[in-house]
């Protein structure tokens, strides 16, 4: 017990408890920007998984030989590098995604959730370690914008992935714009908060439960032993 | 003329922050004060032109000439974190005032993907030097314009009784979205 998390933990910390979004609030901007269809969503988040396991890992294995006062330009450089991969790859096979999501490829190197882990974590941790984290919070980005994008694709054209699923619907075209994507994000924290606060209040309350009934169980225990026991 | 839209397509029109989405973080975490938003928004500016100028240069006469151009993203954001240590090196050292008045909101511009970005869409877009520098200049005006108005609402939103679920990020972005949606007013301007 030294606050190590196990592997599953390490995994899904990401998910809910540190969700990179919707709990750190980092990565907001491709967040915002590309989710105006549930593709663009997955592409960004693939592209991002892919930056973030690369970078975690090489960060994790050179993290001795960076001097500290160094690091963040090293880890600039190092995330620039798979970037850059990430661009040219997109450019050459999937050029129509490439050209919808634009100058937001390249951008994935600003975005604070990988250079966030690094610093946080890959330059605390070992390569399998850092792999986890890495694996477990860019699932979390990537469940987090695709609803975001599957949201606005359903309330702004009725459809998810490109397919009709309102059919005859009334499209709320703010949904796409700019402001839709704040408005869209701005609910799903608030839904979040809520949640995760009752989620507290209830773990309260069984804890506070719990305490009672353990105290009142040694207590008859050491009742019907003697307090001689000890190991209670 | 030309250069002249370019200004308000930059400050106005597509607004970097409420209609690319780009410097989101410190429009979020920095924009809860009207002076620091406006000292933000001005040392974002300054940045944001020397940026504008150093990487169309960089691009011009070393990479494009030597055919480096896949080496864009990483040169560029050098460039920038090598400018914001330079930007404040020379404001500690010309206004320690003023250096101490931004503080840590120095440092972390060069994360500001706003920078990043508008180096980005020069090169996109094929503008020159000049354009290159007003852009520069809109998207500073644009972002400060923003920030300011952001911090201002906030600051009046202390007052307001908001549900406790949205506190913080939440009713920020509301506000965000309903600011969007004003700013989508000057898209008919050019």
């Amino acid at each position: 017990m030294k606050g190590q998390l196990s592997t599953k933990q390490e995994i899904l910390k990401g998910l809910w408890d540190q969700n990179p979004t919707l709990r750190q609030l980092l990565g907001m901007c491709p967040t915002l920007a590309v989710t105006v269809t549930a593709v663009n969503g997955v592409a960004m988040s693939l592209a991002v998984i892919f930056v973030l396991i690369c970078s975690n890992l090489m960060i994790s294995l050179v993290r001795n030989w960076i001097p500290s006062q160094v690091r963040i330009a090293a880890y600039i450089v190092i995330i620039a590098t798979f970037v850059t991969v990430v661009d040219l790859t997109m450019k050459a096979r999937f050029t129509e995604l490439s050209n919808s999501l634009g100058a937001f490829i390249p951008l994935i190197v600003v975005n604070c959730i990988i250079l966030g882990r690094a610093e946080a974590f890959a330059s605390k941790n070992g390569p399998w370690r850092s792999i986890l984290d890495a694996v477990g919070m860019g699932v979390g980005f990537t469940l987090t914008l695709t609803l975001m994008g599957a949201l606005r694709e359903i309330l702004g054209s009725g459809r998810l992935f490109g397919a009709v699923v309102l059919p005859g619907w009334e499209p709320w075209v703010v949904m796409i714009l700019p402001a839709g994507g704040f408005l869209t994000l701005a609910l799903i924290l608030g839904a979040v908060n809520l949640i995760s606060r009752q989620r507290e209040h209830a773990a309260r309350q069984t804890l506070v439960e719990e305490s009672r009934v353990t105290r009142r169980l040694k207590l008859s225990s050491a009742r019907a032993t003697g307090v001689t026991g000890g190991e209670a | 003329m030309d250069l002249l839209l370019i200004f308000l397509g930059a400050a106005l029109v597509n607004n970097f922050v409420l209609s690319y989405f780009l410097g989101i973080c410190p429009f979020i975490g920095v924009s809860s004060r009207l002076s620091s938003a406006f000292s933000m928004g001005m040392a974002t500016t300054f940045v944001l032109v020397m940026t504008a100028l150093v990487t169309w240069l960089v691009q011009a006469y070393i990479l494009a000439p030597l055919g480096l151009e896949y080496l864009q993203t990483v040169a560029f954001i050098l460039i920038v974190a090598a400018l914001v240590q330079f930007v404040e090196m020379v404001i500690k050292k010309m206004s320690p005032a003023l250096y101490r008045a931004l503080g840590i909101y120095l440092p972390l511009i060069t994360t500001n993907c706003a920078i990043l970005g508008l180096a980005l869409f020069i090169q996109l877009r094929g503008y020159g030097f000049l354009q290159s520098l007003v852009f520069g200049l809109g998207a500073g005006a644009g972002f400060t314009l923003a920030l300011c108005l952001m911090a201002g609402i906030r600051e009046e939103l202390e007052l307001a009784e908001v549900p406790d679920s949205l506190k913080g990020a939440g009713i920020t972005l509301m506000v965000a979205a309903t600011m969007a949606m004003a700013f989508m007013g000057f898209a008919g301007m050019i």
